[in-house]
Parts: structure tokens; sequence; C-alpha cells
């Protein structure tokens, strides 16, 4: 197909800086691809890259939206924060799952509203709009888990972070689903298309009928919800959410793999899949530091 | 207003003049950094306590990690007339001018936690952990735990550069020397976090065999520890026994996993910094003894044998 | 949050200093572009200029000869070579063979700032000066008066402006030049050219952003230096200028050279044979459209109209009809278009299609009513610059039928290639970025984005602005087209011979509000022009 080949060509970078950084550790680290069964799952460094990136994976994808329409989100590392914390408070408290779960993501939604809430409506630049809740998120995840790590035992909770599935772990069944849904859906739909006319001319595409508040709200929106994806992955990891921690420079991690992606920081064209591959290519790296044995931050 | 200032004038000159004969009217300001961490949220609860045993009126202020606001804490507590200052200084520079201050007013100042840069005839005392020697009795503790038995241990370092970090390794480093049973195979900085601890602990076990290379970890904190445990439970190994685990700091947590078997030792970094304040202060006011300039706080030893389970529920309440 | 006076006193030194620093720094910089002044009576000639790029000859043994005291109109469409003799002349572009004579002196410019030293000025549509620094400091930039070393300001503001009070401009020289209208601006880089060069002055598309009157004062400016004898280069759309300024005209096509002609003696239909290289189209011709077929009002706007922006105004519209509006820049064209369109709320009088009350209040909403909209700036409102031809044409349709609804690739490579045949859209392929067509391309690439929306009132602005001759006749005989088929426009334009030639009706404006309309025989040239500059009168007088 036509398309399948173009979506090639444009992957086709990412993929072969994937495949040099995956062949340097397996240099430095030859059992770098070894894998065994454990406990009912698949075990070995190269799940260890698919299940630590999957934070930064869910952000991701929605930071590549938030840019492809102009924008930047910094603050998702702060409602990851907020989002673990809800749910663990949640889980605390004794909620069902479903509860917990919903109160969550629903946290994560009501973040992103407020972003885009700002920038569609009241036209702040995307990048002071977002730092609102990048200074002031993890003062109101703070508040929630009052100070502390607040732990937790409910296993169905605790499933989402270390659980695994078709012999895969959670996280990396979660990010996979979703960054393809997503990916699918967008471009399935005039979505993906109508996003990239907003991130290249806002004006022009408000012009053409495009409903551009609604859009860039809902923008932000999935951005929110990925990052309660996201905080609740690392919140259930370490059974406890980590008001200090969780997510701290995420955000970063996320733009960079966005950008790795090759989607431009100016809007416009984007690659939802790509995203992902920058994502597990920054994974590879942090990962082959820590196997190879050298120090981080020692630069 | 002019009267009710100086009616309050009076009554801090009265207070000045005639209140240092017991504890039980003192007041006292207390400048705490903030609450970055569960450690410092207890620190606050149990200097709060410890000035309610003693019958202490404590002032309390955050300064929300900026040395501004500590400052203007500091000038509010000298303008308000108090008997002492407790302060954990956020930086350790730019303290000189508010300090001769305190001087001035003849307000003794002591440092919690965390010491400061400049003369030591500004401040009464300073009590804090030796974070060298917190390292040493964690060391000490595997080389006895080990019995001279070969022992390959991992090492979860600190944030990269950050004291903690440096002298927690040295002083584990130091106990180790001569005992070449014990030999540290990898070191990596966990960021004293619960994620970033699972995380390398996770590389760890693939990097040396599955674990079986492994005979014991030795975190820079129990956050870190707490992490790596669950990465060696993943990997199907059991903490405690396969690995052996030591950590600092005496959080809670690490005691349900002591309890449970998953952790042996922990070292204790006191959160209770004001209570050995307060009895060098009781008895400087009292005769005018002048405590030493370093107050050294015990760094405990924690293992499976003391009962984790109640020192969890001990600790439990503090805020951590 | 106060200052106190201490702290303030600081800033202010610190900002002195990085203002000396900073002035400093431009010294050094231009320190080299010194002035070097030769007298000599000959001026420029080109003669065999080639130039090649990979794969096309952009440039085919033109000559070019420019005498002592005239304006020389360079025109031809877009490709013709126009810029890239240009920029072969000031040594933007180093060209292949052919000899560059200055005052009868070989040259050979190695660069822009070469060709300023040699004598030969350029300023350009967009000026390409420093907006953020003073109007002194642009025209003296790199040649500052000094003393001690450093810049001498109040020197170089006198000099400044004695130098702007030859142009017949008394502005404050020291302030931003940013804070001038872009006619000044233009004026400024004249006023730095000629004071740098001083014997060849190149105006490159000066007119495109200015309004009338704007136009007149450039222009009284430019026959003051032809009569100082510069030897001045004219490039423009605009063939009304052209008649209007020049003394010769040379007509460049596909990269060869045309002739060169006196203008007085060029008739412009001639003219406009020698640029598009065959007899002009159906919409230059002169003859009036029949009489309008008197159909029901379709849309109808009565005191319509928004505080501030654009006073009450009534506006009746049958279908198959054009009305045109015509007024200066600033006049309320622009705004009576985005309140049509709804990007700007009425806030008095009413809307009504077939006779029921519409609801105008977006964009969004006037899609709705089957509105398109093709606006005056192209590049800011209208394309989607990196999206391919098809997705700039698919877009509005794409978002009335909403995202959850999407065309299909074979729905949309359909509607592109429809429009790409049917409005003759030049493009290698339909999947080019849009960015890179020619203006009058992209032009027709939005206008087929609102056909496809299968529209009832389509609102152009400007729909000729910008874009070379050829394209210009086609969109003209499209629109004449558009209302044959029974859609109703309402066009907005400065050509007025446009205008005549295709309305029904004439709106003119002046001072934000509608003050005239011209039915049937009152619609020619010279009625809008009176009918603006009744304005121009009363205004005077009052």
């Amino acid at each position: 197909m036509d398309s399948a080949k173009r979506l090639g060509r444009r992957l086709l970078p990412q993929f072969i800086a994937l495949a040099l950084i995956l062949a340097l550790i397996w240099m430095v680290f030859p059992a770098f691809f070894s894998l065994e069964m454990q406990n009912g799952r698949l075990y070995g460094s190269l799940i260890d890259v698919l299940n630590r990136g999957a934070p930064v994976a869910l952000l991701a994808v929605g930071m590549t939206v938030v840019i492809a329409t102009k924008g930047i989100d910094l603050s998702v590392g702060a409602v990851m924060a907020i989002c673990g914390a809800v749910a663990a408070a949640s889980s605390v408290r004794g909620d069902p799952l479903v509860l917990t779960l919903a109160l969550a993501i629903g946290t994560g939604l009501i973040c992103g509203l407020w972003n885009g809430f700002l920038v569609a409506v009241l036209n702040i630049q995307p990048i002071i709009a977002t730092l609102v809740l990048m200074v002031a998120g993890r003062g109101i995840a703070q508040l929630v888990t009052e100070g502390a790590i607040l732990t937790f035992n409910d296993p169905g909770l605790i499933y989402i972070g270390s659980g695994s599935f078709a012999f895969l772990p959670m996280p990396v069944i979660t990010w996979l689903v979703f960054g393809i849904a997503v990916a699918v859906l967008l471009r399935r739909t005039a979505l993906g298309m109508l996003i990239e006319a907003i991130g290249i001319n806002r004006r022009a595409s408000t012009l053409s009928g495009i409903q551009t508040p609604v859009l860039l709200m809902a923008a932000y929106m999935l951005s929110g919800f990925c990052a309660a994806l996201a905080g609740l992955i690392v919140t259930a990891d370490i059974k406890g959410a980590d008001a200090n921690n969780a997510g701290l420079w995420l955000e970063l991690d996320a733009i960079l793999a966005v950008v790795v992606g090759g989607t431009s920081l100016l809007g416009g064209r984007f690659s939802i899949i790509a995203s992902l591959v920058g994502a597990m290519i920054i994974q590879a790296i942090n990962t082959g530091i820590l196997l190879s044995g050298f120090p981080r931050n020692s630069t | 207003m002019k009267f009710a200032k100086a009616l309050s004038c009076a009554t801090i000159l009265a207070a000045c003049t005639f209140g240092t004969a017991s504890a039980a009217d003192l007041t006292i300001g207390f400048s705490q950094i903030g609450s970055e961490s569960g450690w410092r949220a207890a620190e606050t609860t149990l200097t709060k306590q410890e000035a309610e045993k003693r019958g202490i009126d404590l002032k309390f202020a955050d300064a929300q990690q900026k040395q501004e606001n500590q400052i203007k804490a500091l000038r509010s507590f000298i303008a308000q007339g108090v008997d002492a200052i407790l302060i954990a200084p956020v930086v350790a520079t730019g303290w000189d001018e508010v300090l001769t201050e305190a001087k001035d007013a003849e307000i003794p100042v002591i440092l919690l936690d965390r010491t400061v840069d400049s003369k030591d005839d500004l401040y009464l005392t300073a009590v804090t952990s030796d974070l060298v020697h917190e390292g040493n009795v964690a060391g000490k503790w595997l080389v006895e735990a080990t019995a001279g038995k070969p022992c390959n241990v991992v090492e979860l370092q600190g944030t990269t550069g950050s004291s903690p970090a440096i002298d927690r390794k040295k002083g584990f480093e130091e106990a180790l020397k001569g005992n070449d049973n014990l030999k540290i195979i990898r070191s990596q900085t966990g960021d004293f976090t619960r994620t970033k601890g699972k995380e390398v602990m996770e590389s760890f076990l693939k990097a040396e065999d599955g674990g079986k290379n492994i005979c014991a970890l030795y975190a820079h904190n129990d956050d870190m520890a707490v992490g790596a445990i669950q990465a060696i439970k993943e990997a199907g190994l059991k903490p405690g026994a396969d690995i052996l685990v030591v950590s600092i700091d005496a959080v809670p947590d690490i005691f349900q996993a002591m309890a449970a078997g998953e952790a042996n030792a922990t070292v204790e970094l006191t959160p209770n910094m004001a209570g050995p304040a307060l009895d060098a202060l009781d008895a400087f006011l009292k005769d005018g003894k002048a405590p030493p300039k370093w107050i050294q706080t015990e760094s405990k030893l924690y293992t499976q044998a003391d009962d984790p389970a109640k020192v969890y529920e001990e600790k439990k309440g503090l805020g951590y | 949050m106060g200052l106190d006076p201490e702290r303030l006193a600081i800033l202010r030194f610190l900002w002195r200093i990085s203002v000396a620093v900073r002035k400093l720094r431009m010294t050094y910089v231009f320190l080299k572009a010194g002035t070097m002044q030769t007298h000599s009576e000959n001026i420029l000639a080109a003669s065999g200029i080639v130039k090649t790029f990979p794969g096309a000859i952009a440039l085919n043994a033109v000559d070019f000869a420019l005498r002592r005291g005239e304006v020389h109109a360079l025109l031809g469409e877009n490709g013709a070579g126009k810029s890239t003799l240009i920029k072969c002349m000031t040594g933007a572009y180093r060209r292949d063979s052919g000899g560059l004579m200055l005052d009868g002196i070989e040259i050979d410019p190695r660069d822009t700032l070469d060709a300023q030293k040699l004598g030969i000025g350029t300023v350009y549509q967009e000026v390409n000066l420093l907006g953020n620094l003073s109007v002194a400091e642009n025209i003296f930039l790199g040649r500052q008066p000094r003393r001690f070393g450093l810049v001498h300001t109040s020197e170089m503001n006198r000099r400044a402006k004695a130098l702007l009070s030859e142009y017949g401009i008394d502005i404050n020289v020291s302030s931003a030049l940013e804070s001038y209208s872009v006619a000044i601006q233009q004026v400024v880089a004249i006023a730095r050219a000629v004071d740098l060069s001083g014997k060849v002055l190149i105006l490159d598309e000066p007119t495109a952003s200015l309004d009338a009157q704007e136009v007149e004062m450039l222009f009284r400016i430019v026959r003051g230096l032809k009569e100082k004898g510069l030897g001045i280069v004219f490039i423009t759309h605009f063939l009304e200028q052209v008649y209007d300024l020049s003394d010769r005209i040379t007509v460049l096509r596909n990269g060869r050279l045309v002739g060169t002609r006196d203008t007085a003696s060029l008739p412009r239909r001639e003219l406009v044979t020698m640029m598009l290289g065959h007899e002009l189209l159906a919409a230059e011709k002169d003859v009036r459209q029949t009489e309008t077929q008197a159909g029901p009002v379709h849309f109808r706007f009565s005191n319509y109209g928004k505080t501030g922006s654009i006073k009450p105004f009534d506006l009746e519209v049958r279908k198959g009809e054009v009305v045109g509006i015509a007024g200066l820049l600033g006049s309320g064209r622009t705004e009576t278009a985005e309140l049509l369109f709804g990007i700007e709320k009425a806030d008095s009088g009413t809307a009504e299609i077939s006779g029921k009350p519409a609801n105008l209040s977006s964009p969004r909403a006037a899609i709705a009513n089957r509105f398109g909209f093709c606006p005056e700036d192209r590049k800011t409102d209208g394309i989607i610059g990196d999206l391919s031809v098809r997705e700039n044409i698919a877009l509005a349709l794409q978002a009335r039928q909403g995202w959850a609804r999407p065309l299909s690739q074979a729905q949309q490579n359909a509607l592109a290639d429809h429009y790409i045949t049917a409005l003759d859209i030049r493009t290698s392929d339909r999947e080019k970025p849009i960015r890179l067509l020619s203006g009058g391309n992209q032009q027709k690439a939005i206008l087929a984005r609102w056909l496809a929306t299968n529209p009832e009132f389509l609102i152009l602005d400007e729909p000729t602005r910008g874009i070379d001759v050829g394209a210009h006749a086609e969109i003209i005989r499209l629109i004449e087209d558009l209302c044959a088929k029974g859609l109703s426009l309402v066009v907005i334009s400065s050509e007025l011979e446009e205008l005549v030639a295709y309305s029904s009706r004439i709106l003119v404006l002046r001072d934000r509000a509608h003050v005239a309309e011209l039915n049937g025989a009152e619609i020619t040239t010279d009625n809008i022009v009176s009918a603006i500059a009744a304005s121009g009168i009363s205004k005077g007088a009052a």
C-alpha cells in the first residue's frame, strides 16, 4: 500500500537509530537479547526497556498531539504525580478499583481541561499556560499524600504496574495498545489532519471552519489522560505514590521522545508511532548505560 | 495600637529579664526548610512533640525551600523576642547577617540536621547526624552478617554529587576495608527514589547472571531499598535471604519489609534532632553551660531482631 | 515590588553600558562597509547575462541597459527571470557569463554589500532594515558619525533628519523604525540606499503593501531622485503604476529578453501581450457586462455593523450577482468582509438568507450557511503551508462534515484532481505542500477549498493581489464562471478596472462606512475614483 510505504519511509531513521543503539548495547552486554520465562512472563533486558519506557511512551502519545497543535505540555510530570497520589489515596481509603481508576483518569482529564482552557480560550502561550500546573502540580500532589509516600496494597492496582498479561508486563501492554489505538483513531478519522492544520496555521484553520478551541482542549485533555495512565503505572510499580519524585522531569523526556521521533516543535505533521519509537530509543540508552555499568550523570 | 505595641514590648522585656529561669514557659521559634520528604515531615512532627513535652511554646515557620523565607522567619522571631531559635538551614551560605542580628539580640540559635558556613560563635550548637558514620554502621553490620564468607555487594547510591551520597558511600567503604571477602561489584545512582531504585536494581540483576552473582544490596536510603526489594522479588529471588538488604534512614516502610523478612537492617537517621537540641538549650539556659559546637545524633542500627512490626507502628504516625 | 532609586540607578547604568556595547558592536561589524564614491556620467549596462540553475536556465543571454535619470520598469510574469536578473546585478547571485558595466567600468560584485559600495542600492518589498533600531541608526548603520571613538548620536540624528527632509519627510528620527508605517520605512530604506550607493536604485515591488496616498508619496520621491540623475529600476505587478512612473519598459519572458520599449509609445494591450506571449483574455476586455438579471434578493444584510470596526450598512446580493467593494486601504473593506463571514461579530442589524434570519456569529456558523471566504492575506489566513494541495482543498469540507466522518483518501484525491484540472492549478503533484506553489496557484487552491463545499455566497478579498498577470486573468474568468453558475459573490479589490469588468454593482467605502453604490452604467473607474476622492475633499475641507 502507498500509505504503508510512506509510513515506513517516515519511520526509517528512527528504527535505524534504535537498531544501532541496541546493537551497541549488545556489544557491551552480550546477554541483552536473551529472554526467559519467569513467574509466567518473559524476563530479560529487552523487556525491561519496553517496561521502563512505558511512562515516557505514554506521555509521548499525548505530547505528540499537543506539539502537533504548535503547543507544548510541561505539566505532564506533575499531573502524573497528582494522578498517582489520587489513585493511592483512593485505594488506601478502600475504594473499589474501578472507582480508583476513574478518579485518577478523571483527575488527569481535568488537569488537561485546565491547560486547554488557558491555551484555547484565554489564548495564553502553551509554554506559560502549562508551566502553571508544572509548578503547582507537585504541591497539589503533596496535599493529597500529606507529604509522605502513600503506600497501598490493593492487588488490582498493583497489577497495573507489575502484573503481566500474555507473557508481557502490563505497562508494556498498556502503552502498546493505547499508543496504537490513538494513532489509528487520529488517522482513521479526520482528527489527525485537522490537528495538523491547526498546528500549521491556527487562524487559517479557524477561517476554514475548524472548531479550533474544541480540538485544542481535546489535545490537552488527551495529554492529561496519558499523564494519568503514566502516573498510575509508576505509582502501581512501586506500590506507593511519591508526590516528590513521580514523573519528575519526565515532561522533558516526553518532549525529547517526540523530537527524536521527528515531529517538529513548530507544530504540524506528526507521527505517534515515531514518538513511541523515540521513547524506546531514550529508554534503550538509559537501560544500556545501567547495564554497561558506567555511572550515570557523570558527564 | 500604640498601646498594644508598648504592652507587647513590655512583655518581651519582662520575658527577657525574668523568663530564663525554667524551660516551661519558653517561647522558641522553629524555621523548617519545608516538607520535601517524609523524613522532614517526621522531623517537624517530632520537634512539635518534643516542644509540647517540655511545655515550650513553639512558633513554627515553613520556608518552602527558600532561604529568603527562612531569613524573614528568623527576623520575625527576633522581633517577637523569642527565647531561642531552631533552624534547619536550606543552604550553607548567606547566614552571617541574620545570625549576627540574633546574636546581638542575645537569642541562642541551634542548627538542626544541617550546618552553615558561618563562624561558630554565631550559633549555640549544631545537632546533626554523621553521614559517614551511618555508612560505617551499615558496612559493619554487613561485615558481621557475612562472617568472612565471600560476598558480592551492589550499591544503590543517592543523587550523584549530593553529600549524603558521597559520605554514606565513604563510610560504607571504610567499614569494608580489610575484609577481602566483600566486594562492591556494581554501584549506580538511584536518585534516592523508589522508581529509580527499582529500575537500577533490575539492571543489576540482569547484568549479574539473574542476580545469582549478588549476595548483598547496600542502598543509601530506604526508599531505594524498598524499590529494589520489589525488583528482586519480581526476578524470582528472595530479598533478605538470597540477597541481603541493608539501607539507611529507618523510615516506617522498611520496617514493614523487615517484618516480612525482605530487608535485613537499616541505620536510623533520627528525625528527632529537637530532643538533643532542646536538652542542650535547657542546660545552657539553666546553668549557662555552653554545649559543644556539634552534637552528633545516634545512628542506631535496627535489624530483624528488633521487633520491626512494633517499630513500624511507632513510626507510622510521625508523618513519614 | 517597588524599585528603590539606588537599584533603578544601577539598572539605568547597566542599560547605558549595554546600549554602548551594542552600538560599538554595530560599528565594528559595519566598519568594512565604509563608503566609496566615484563620479562618472555612465550608468548600468548588462549584456548577454546567462545564469543557470541545476536543471533550468533562469536567464538566457539577457541584455539590460539603464540610463542615467530614468525610471525603467522591469516586467514579466512570475518565473520570467526578473528577480534572477536583479540578483545577478546586485551580486546576490554570480552570473555564469555576460558583462556588467557600471559608469563604463566593468564590475563583478561579490555580494550585495560589494554592489552597494560600488553604487547599486536595492529596496525590497519587505523592508530589510532593523525595526528595533532608530530611524537614524538604520540610515547610518555601519557608518555612524563618531566622536571620541563612540557614536555621535546627536550628530547622527541631525544628519538623518536633514537627509529625510530632502524627501519631504519630517519625523522623529530617534524613534524605532518599526513604529512607523511601511511607507515611511520604505522611504527610510530608499534614503539609506541612495545615501550609501547613489548611482542605481532598484525598487523591488515597493508598492505592494502601500495604499494609494502612500504610493503617490513614494512616486514623488522617486521622481525627485530621477531628476537628480539616478538610474532607477522599478519592479511591480501594477500596470497602472508602470504607466504612471516609468520612462522605459523592459519585458522578460521565460528567462529571455522580449524587448525594451519607451513607455509612452507602448499601448497597454501590447505590453500585456509581450508579457503573456498571446492576446489577452476576455476578462481584460473593456466591455461592460450585460445588465444584471433581476432575480430576487437572496442575501440581505440590514443595518449590519460593528462599533469601532465598520458603520452599519445595507447589502443585498442576488443569486448569480457579483457585488464589488472598492475603497482605499483602511476604508473598511476587509472589516466588511470579516463581518459578513462572522470573523467579527456584528453588534447591530440583521442578516437574512432568502427571507429567513441567519446566524453568522462565527466562521463556522457562516460556513454552515454555505458561505466561503478567500482572505486577502493568503499566507496567514488562507493556506495551511505544510499540508498538501489535496488536504488544503479538502479542509473546509472536512471541517464542515466533522472529524468523525472523514473523507476517504479516494474521495480527497478525486476532489483534489477535479479542482486541479478545473481551476488549472499548476502543481506537479497533489501531495506537494501548498507553500511550494506560486501565489496565483495558492489562490486558486483556496478558491477550490471553498468550491468543494458547494457554497452559495463567496467573499473574495483581493483575489488577484500579488499574483502574476496570467493567473490574474484566469481568476477573473473564474469569477465570471462562478456567477454564471448562480453563485453570489462579494469581491473586494483595489484594481478598479477589474471590479468594473465583472461587478453588477459596486459599493464604495470610505472612513469605515459604505458611502456610495454604483449600478449599471454608473460603473466606471472614473465614478469609483470620484466617489473615493469625494472623501478626501470633504475631509480636507473639514
